[in-house]
């Protein structure tokens, strides 16, 4: 059978993803050291475990509410009013799903209609464009720049707005470039949504994961942008809860509603099990999140100071646990600066066009990796560079 | 531990000095002159290896021995407490609130070096009113070394 013929056109017209194919290269070698991953290198903290395992014992296995446990929205409420200043009504303001990856295709069907645009800002998270094609709608990408630390500038926002302009994806911190967003830019592109009436999708998933004392504001604290914005995030990163596969969307309680509708029948409900780990998390978790924190912290620190001793141009990103170091001088492109520095000393690091056009130049170097694994993967690093 | 240098010590207490510094973003003169300091006034009072005996072939035997004594006009429990840590055998001596005042971990070739030194030295210092010697059977976790090793991996090598 032609199974070409039977695939959607959506489907079909999605590009294979940069990051698969190079996971295939890398799959399957021994003696790699990869700087490619995209999860925490820390197990999920055990009281969190535990308490997985306790819900178990206690034979909590059945559905729970479509938005999710209420005791857990209540608690989702109370920890974003501490951490984000914003007020959500647990009862029709908060829905759990399954990663935030669930909760940005939610969000995407639930507003877009065929040929609304999309704005989001690039190199981003990969799911990003080939979502909002699957949601009918148009992506329209801004790249950001070096020079700017890789945070949005409202003027290169402004010049990608339309009159078919729906919605604004971001993505702060961001992966796969570290980058947060100054203040007084993100004011800027709060005016710019106000004044064109667009939606934010703001996923915040790295949110906690912010260092040189830089406090997180989100984009939906800022005056008038709580009725337009849905707020994102989930316990995969600051938790260090990836498998648990567990988000929430924060959001006025129409949009909510309208995501619910997609999740009630595609989802039914988050799995329970991880909603109890995900309670825990949130009531005792902090500890732990903390001891993760401070030890990215340092390991960042000290492979941005190697990347820039040996020569390759490195920022200092303010948050997730990802550098984005420049590798223009080299003459290669990312893909075979990647392909290289693997073959000729098994390190592993994603090219940065995986992540969009505006990536190339560039590598994505997760340093959520243990020090001693950095330490090697940076001696080889340096090696390799030295014979370019 | 809120100071991080010392926290990292008690897992990483093989560092070298630079390889501190690395790791905390600290300059290596600065980690060097604290600890030194702290060698000095006796914050660090040593370092040590944390071994799994049941991976060696080692036959010595602990007990945990809680001490009932009555504590003394002026000195308190402090005075009998350094008599009863100085003795080779003790590895660790705490004061405790509860059923009992002393709790003192001893570690013996065998059973019947723990069981003399508990008969004939500890029950009959003076003050002394009361023991009972558990001997340990297992080991889980030590000094927050926790004696599985978890496997972290299962992460793929590349994730978005």
């Amino acid at each position: 059978m032609d199974y070409s013929a039977k695939i959607s056109h959506q489907v079909a017209n999605i590009p294979r993803s940069g990051i698969r194919d190079f996971f295939e290269l890398v799959q399957g070698r021994d003696d790699v050291i990869s700087l490619g991953v995209g999860e925490p290198d820390f197990a999920t903290p055990w009281h969190i475990r535990e308490a997985a395992i306790y819900s178990l014992e206690k034979g909590h296995t059945s559905y729970t509410s479509n938005l999710g446990l209420l005791r857990l929205r209540k608690e989702i409420s109370r920890y974003v009013r501490d951490f984000f200043h914003i007020d959500y009504t647990p009862d029709s303001e908060v829905l759990v799903t399954v990663g935030v990856s669930e909760a940005i295709d939610l969000a995407l069907r639930a507003l877009l209609n065929p040929g609304d645009e999309v704005i989001f800002h690039s190199p981003c998270y990969v799911s990003y464009l080939p979502s909002i094609s699957l949601a009918y709608g148009v992506p329209v990408d801004v790249p950001t720049r070096k020079a700017d630390d890789f945070a949005l500038r409202a003027s290169m926002l402004e010049a990608a707005i339309t009159s078919k302009s729906r919605v604004l994806m971001l993505n702060f911190p961001t992966n796969p470039t570290g980058a947060v967003m100054p203040l007084e830019e993100l004011e800027k592109i709060a005016a710019l949504c106000i004044q064109h009436d667009l939606i934010v999708i703001s996923d915040e998933i790295y949110c906690e994961l912010r260092y040189n004392d830089g406090e997180h504001v989100s984009i939906a604290s800022l005056p008038g942008m709580q009725e337009r914005t849905i707020l994102l995030h989930g316990f995969s990163k600051a938790f260090a809860m990836t498998g648990f596969r567990l988000g929430y969307a924060c959001a006025p309680a129409p949009l909510i509603e309208a995501m619910m509708k997609i999740h009630q029948y595609a989802m039914l409900c988050a799995p329970i099990t991880s909603q109890a780990a995900a309670l825990e998390a949130l009531e005792h978790g902090e500890a732990a999140m903390t001891k993760m924190r401070d030890s990215y912290h340092h390991r960042r620190d000290y492979m941005v100071g190697r990347l820039n001793d040996m020569g390759l141009d490195c920022h200092s990103p303010g948050g997730a646990f990802y550098v984005f170091p420049d590798i223009r001088k080299s003459g290669l492109t990312s893909k075979d600066f990647a392909m290289q520095l693997l073959s000729a000393e098994d390190v592993a690091a994603v090219p940065g066009d995986a992540f969009g056009e505006a990536g190339e130049g560039f590598l994505r170097c997760c340093y959520a990796t243990s020090l001693e694994e950095i330490k090697t993967a940076m001696n080889r690093m340096e090696r390799f560079v030295g014979t370019l | 531990m809120n100071d991080p240098l010392l926290t990292l010590l008690q897992t990483k207490a093989r560092y070298s000095h630079t390889e501190l510094a690395e790791a905390l973003s600290l300059s290596p003169d600065d980690v060097s002159t604290r600890i030194d300091q702290w060698e000095k006034d006796g914050t660090i009072l040593g370092y040590q290896a944390v071994i799994d005996d049941d991976k060696v072939d080692e036959t010595g035997v602990s007990a945990f021995i809680e001490v009932k004594v009555t504590p003394e006009r002026g000195g308190g429990f402090d005075r009998l407490a350094m008599r009863v840590a100085r003795f080779d055998q003790v590895v660790s001596c705490y004061l405790a609130s509860g059923g009992y005042d002393l709790m003192v971990v001893a570690e013996g070739r065998d059973l019947r070096e723990v069981a003399s030194f508990v008969s004939q030295k500890l029950s009959t210092l003076d003050g002394v009113i009361s023991t009972a010697t558990h001997f340990r059977l297992k080991a889980y976790k030590e000094m927050g070394f926790i004696f599985e090793i978890e496997e972290p991996e299962g992460r793929l090598p590349v994730t978005p």
